[in-house]
């Protein structure tokens, strides 16, 4: 019998720390599918967050290394600058890139370094037990909204593609979610376009996936999935923010 | 041929000469002259310079380009040097070389930019979170900014550690005849190395991290790094004696102190004082076996520092009671002058 699909060489062959239903593991495994058909495993050098994506270094096949709390941009930076004929990439969950890391990231994407940022939004902080994110939505409940997120005292959930978009130097942006195979597909398609991106000089690209976190949200991993075709990608609309390069 | 140059520009020269690949800066006085210097040079050279959007930013951006075998470094002035803490630490676990220079200001908080040592606690006790040290060593004319600048890559690659120049306005700020006495690294030999991340080509892939969560695994670490550090205490000790060996008073500085302080022992033995110098080169590790050694029965100590007085203690720790040490600062940005050493000298 003819294998047909296979686990990606750019994944090693270990169980996943995230927990049952996470999103962490299907973005993963598509990132790791992109830089396996891109061929481009062996010189690939990845930043890893702080965050549940923290051990990203242990699951991916190839060169990775940590950064303090939001400064993989900033990290990236300094690998691409030094060794241009690198390809670099940072994974980075909503705590990390649009809180303590804004700035980091506003920089790096105005510069239009020339990486790819994966961007994991899953409306909380996941692994330090589900608090308040930048993305947290209004009304959302987690551990330090207990109420609800209310915008007079904890502003609005942050929109960090159509933020970057006002940036001469970002050059693709898009948020994609994977809460179902189609979407799945199209979010590999999203990865693999600012991936090309990259290895065609083109500058900065970031993909903002719509993840679930069941845990963190205090669902179930099927309601979780639910919420974010109901719920979740109402406020964080879908689609190309940005495609200066087309 | 000597060239006439500012302490800041002869560390830069010292850097590109040892094979400085990246640069990474943030306004900041007393400093600035780095980030300007570099800014053109760099780029003349075909090596890379950015100007970041923070301290924060630049210190990583230091140890991303670090953490491929480059040789980078990132300079700043006491405030902007808190800022950094947190990545000197990362820097620390994760086992990284890199170049850190802190032209020191005044403090605390936003204090002056004038010339000031009241950094040093900062420096040598750890700075950020968790057990570990950096080397820190200290220059005291634009010649050293030049030697100290391009010795430093090698110790901190020699170690996998960060290392710290802890120099001040004035040294970097002062105008000094420099020789280029070392010969010129094209770069850096560290990407042939066993732990740097430059693609997975013929290799398993790695990783360069300080976290350790299973059972132990920090543990074992730790000690691992504290291995490295008994043995840089007990290989990397520098330090300058001055007519320290009839000496009846013993002044410790360092940086410009140490400078002034010399002055002062010139003057004191023309006004019949018996006073030497000792001058660490290297504050981490500190000499603290000369210094106990020096401690003969009689012999005083003064230390003079331009802070409210940090040295003085691993002084009278390296003494552990056997003499006497006094102390003579200026807070503030101000110097001491060496009038003020004799007169202080002529009360011990």
């Amino acid at each position: 019998m003819k294998r047909i699909l296979s686990r990606p060489k750019s994944l090693k062959d270990i169980a996943l720390s995230y927990c049952p239903g996470c999103g962490h593991g299907i973005v993963h495994r598509i990132i790791a599918e992109c830089i396996d058909e891109l061929s481009i495993r062996e010189k690939t050098i990845a930043v890893a967050p702080v965050g549940c994506a923290v051990f990203a270094y242990d699951y991916f096949n190839f060169d990775v290394t940590e950064a303090p709390h939001g400064r993989p941009p900033a990290i990236a930076t300094g690998i691409k600058r030094t060794n241009p004929d690198k390809f670099v990439f940072t994974y980075q969950g909503d705590g990390d890139i649009a809180a303590i890391g804004m700035a980091e990231t506003i920089h790096a994407a105005n510069r239009s370094e020339n990486i790819s940022v994966i961007f994991v939004n899953n409306a909380n902080y996941g692994m330090t037990g589900g608090q308040m994110a930048p993305t947290t939505l209004v009304g959302q409940i987690t551990t330090t909204t207990p109420f609800g997120r209310d915008p007079e005292k904890e502003g609005y959930p942050i929109k960090l593609c159509e933020l970057l978009s006002t940036l001469e130097g970002s050059i693709y942006l898009e948020r994609v979610s994977i809460h179902n195979p189609k979407n799945i597909i199209n979010a590999k398609k999203a990865i693999k376009k600012a991936f090309q991106y990259q290895i065609d000089g083109k500058g900065f690209s970031m993909i903002e996936i719509i993840s679930n976190c069941p845990v963190g949200w205090g669902m179930s991993p099927l309601e979780s999935i639910k919420w974010i075709e109901e719920v979740f990608i109402k406020s964080f609309p879908l689609g190309v923010v940005k495609d200066k390069a087309t | 041929m000597k060239k006439l140059l500012k302490g800041n520009v002869a560390l830069c020269e010292g850097a590109i000469a040892a094979g400085l690949e990246s640069y990474f800066g943030y306004p900041i006085t007393p400093q600035n002259e780095i980030p300007a210097y570099l800014s053109r040079k760099m780029i003349e050279i075909g090596r890379v310079f950015v100007q970041a959007e923070s301290e924060i930013a630049a210190v990583n951006m230091a140890l991303g380009a670090a953490v491929t075998g480059a040789r980078a470094m990132t300079s700043s002035s006491s405030p902007g040097i808190s800022l950094k803490q947190e990545t000197i630490s990362y820097m620390a676990g994760m086992q990284v070389p890199v170049l850190i220079v802190n032209i020191q200001r005044g403090g605390p908080g936003l204090g002056n930019i004038s010339s000031s040592q009241s950094d040093y606690f900062q420096a040598v006790k750890g700075g950020g979170h968790g057990d570990y040290r950096i080397i820190v060593l200290a220059p005291n004319s634009a010649q050293e900014m030049y030697e100290t600048a391009y010795d430093a890559f090698d110790l901190a690659e020699k170690y996998r550690t960060p290392v710290m120049i802890l120099s001040d306005g004035i040294i970097g700020q002062m105008m000094e005849p420099v020789e280029f006495n070392r010969v010129e690294k094209k770069e850096s030999k560290l990407k042939e190395k066993n732990w740097v991340l430059n693609g997975c080509e013929n290799r398993e892939p790695r990783s360069i991290k300080s976290l350790f969560m299973e059972e132990g695994a920090l543990e074992r670490n730790n000690i691992e790094l504290q291995e490295k550090y008994k043995f840089i205490s007990e290989n990397e000790i520098k330090y300058e004696l001055y007519m320290a060996e009839d000496a009846d008073i013993i002044i410790t500085a360092y940086g410009i102190s140490s400078r002034i302080s010399k002055s002062a022992v010139k003057l004191a033995r023309k006004n019949g004082i018996k006073a030497g110098l000792l001058r660490p080169k290297v504050l981490w590790p500190f000499p603290s076996k000369i210094i106990n050694s020096l401690a003969k029965y009689s012999v005083r100590f003064l230390s003079v520092e331009l802070s409210c007085g940090q040295m003085i203690e691993d002084v009278k720790l390296a003494l552990n009671g056997k003499s006497k040490v006094e102390f003579l600062g200026k807070a503030g940005g101000e110097l001491v002058t060496e009038e003020e050493i004799l007169n202080k000298l002529k009360t011990i």
